[in-house]
């Protein structure tokens, strides 16, 4: 209990001291958990909306595979990713490992199948008589996809906060193609084992309550603007 | 300017049963025709096939003596405007529920505006004009829909059984306003429904469905005389709406 109380003080220090290394491992988190929601965005809304409005013969499989998707371990994908970026991997020659860009695509990875999932069940969830009224009202296809995204934009923005969720907490990918190296791919939950393992438990539970309060804060945002859009 | 409508040998199939076989089905320029029938005959399976939702396994479907395929489909849904049974509304104010069709179709913003404002104060929602579509009791939702697809200034209006889900004051109020509207605009009318009161309302043309078959087409009095036993269990009867509509 008491480390967490000091824990929680060191937190307010480093915050109202703007000190400099949590500023920069903060700006970082931003940076690579929201990148890679939004490359998870232009890869999950695709197929999710792919998958819950097309029928054909293997579509059991691919639904399958998206839910699969849904829980894959963080560590799995650190270590796939890993071996296609090691130097003597298929991708070795670009030589992203242990840089910001490797985190972003691990994270991608992880986030893909959750909005893909979560996307296809809030599409699914239309009334498909509006699809049909949608259809009459003379669309073309891409209006057509407009006007379904809206109505089930609810849905999707909970596929979004899933998707940001599941970046923004893990750890595993991040450490193994990132490496947590201090001022370049060090993120707020690898700095956090990293205090850990080295004992400064004060210090990890500051940067955990900061990490808390960076994904309460744009969750917050998003269910706000989720819950108007609702209301509205 | 309203349009004909003709379909011819149309057969669908689903799951090895013909569920539509349409020989010959054709409706004239400004003509209402009701389209009755017991459930599971295929009405609304029909007025989807004609609006080109659903694709016939083989037949025609021509509006104003033009054959429609896939080159020209859509031009021909963009002719017409469809009422559900529900009101299907978007998730958005009842003036854009009005307004978007609109846009899509190609219509300015300046022009939809007009258009909506002119066909919500006819159907007496102008008050819910920014009211979200979600909010509507069943007959506003239902008036919203109906301005919805008349604001669109269709050449064809297809109507699957739109007022079965309302009270009959709604109901009849909605009908009465129809059948100053469609007259006066002189849009072509297919309207599907299970209760034969609202048919004098809108037309004397009746063709009945059974078993994805047209049986029979006339006047409503010739119709419904002879099978007057029969269609009396469909649906409630009520002989003052024929011989006086607007009663």
């Amino acid at each position: 209990m008491n480390v967490i109380w000091e824990g929680l003080l060191a937190a307010v220090r480093m915050l109202i001291s703007l000190d400099p290394e949590v500023l920069e491992i903060t700006w970082r988190t931003i940076q690579v958990s929201v990148t890679a929601t939004i490359i998870s965005i232009g890869i999950g809304l695709p197929i999710g909306t792919w998958l819950a409005l097309t029928r054909f013969r293997s579509r059991g499989f691919w639904v399958s595979l998206v839910n699969f998707g849904m829980g894959l371990p963080p560590v799995v994908v650190g270590l796939v990713t890993w071996l296609m970026l090691a130097r003597y991997g298929p991708f070795g020659m670009l030589e992203l490992l242990y840089t910001p860009t490797a985190i972003v695509l691990a994270q991608s990875i992880i986030a893909s199948p959750i909005v893909a999932g979560f996307s296809m069940a809030a599409i699914q969830a239309v009334n498909p008589k509006l699809l049909l009224q949608i259809r009459a009202m003379g669309t073309t296809r891409f209006q057509f996809l407009l006007l379904l995204l809206w109505e089930a934009r609810l849905g999707i923005l909970s596929a979004i906060i899933a998707g940001f969720g599941g970046v923004i907490s893990e750890v595993g990918a991040s450490m193994m193609v990132g490496g947590n190296i201090r001022g370049y791919t060090r993120v707020l939950t690898t700095a956090t084992v990293l205090e850990v393992s080295k004992g400064n438990l004060e210090l990890a539970a500051a940067l955990s309550i900061i990490l808390l309060t960076l994904t309460f804060v744009i969750v917050s945002l998003l269910s706000h603007w989720q819950q108007k859009k609702s209301a509205s | 300017m309203p349009i004909t409508l003709t379909a011819s040998r149309l057969k669908l199939e689903r799951s090895g049963k013909l569920i539509l076989d349409i020989d010959r089905l054709a409706l004239a320029s400004g003509e209402t025709l009701a389209l009755v029938g017991p459930n599971g005959a295929g009405k609304s399976t029909l007025l989807q096939v004609l609006a080109f939702l659903i694709q016939p396994d083989t037949g025609a479907i021509e509006l104003d003596g033009e054959p429609i395929s896939n080159g020209n489909r859509l031009t021909a849904i963009r002719r017409m405007a469809l009422v559900f049974q529900e009101a299907l509304l978007l998730d958005t104010t009842v003036q854009q529920n009005i307004e978007i069709p609109l846009r899509i179709r190609g219509v300015s913003r300046h022009d939809a505006q007009i258009r909506s404002v002119e066909w919500m104060h006819r159907l007496g929602i102008s008050p819910l004009a920014r009211k979200q579509a979600k909010k509507l009791s069943g007959g506003e939702a239902q008036r919203a829909s109906i301005a919805r697809a008349l604001a669109l200034q269709p050449q064809l209006l297809l109507m699957d059984e739109p007022f079965s889900a309302l009270d009959y004051p709604t109901r009849k109020g909605l009908l009465i306003e129809l059948s100053r509207i469609l007259p006066e605009t002189g849009i072509t009318t297919l309207f599907v429904t299970h209760d034969f009161s609202e048919i004098p309302f809108l037309t004397r043309r009746v063709a009945v469905l059974f078993e994805g078959r047209i049986i029979r087409e006339g006047d409503i009095q010739e119709i419904l005389g002879e099978a007057a036993v029969s269609l009396s269990t469909w649906a409630p009867w009520d002989n003052a709406a024929i011989s006086n509509p607007s009663a």
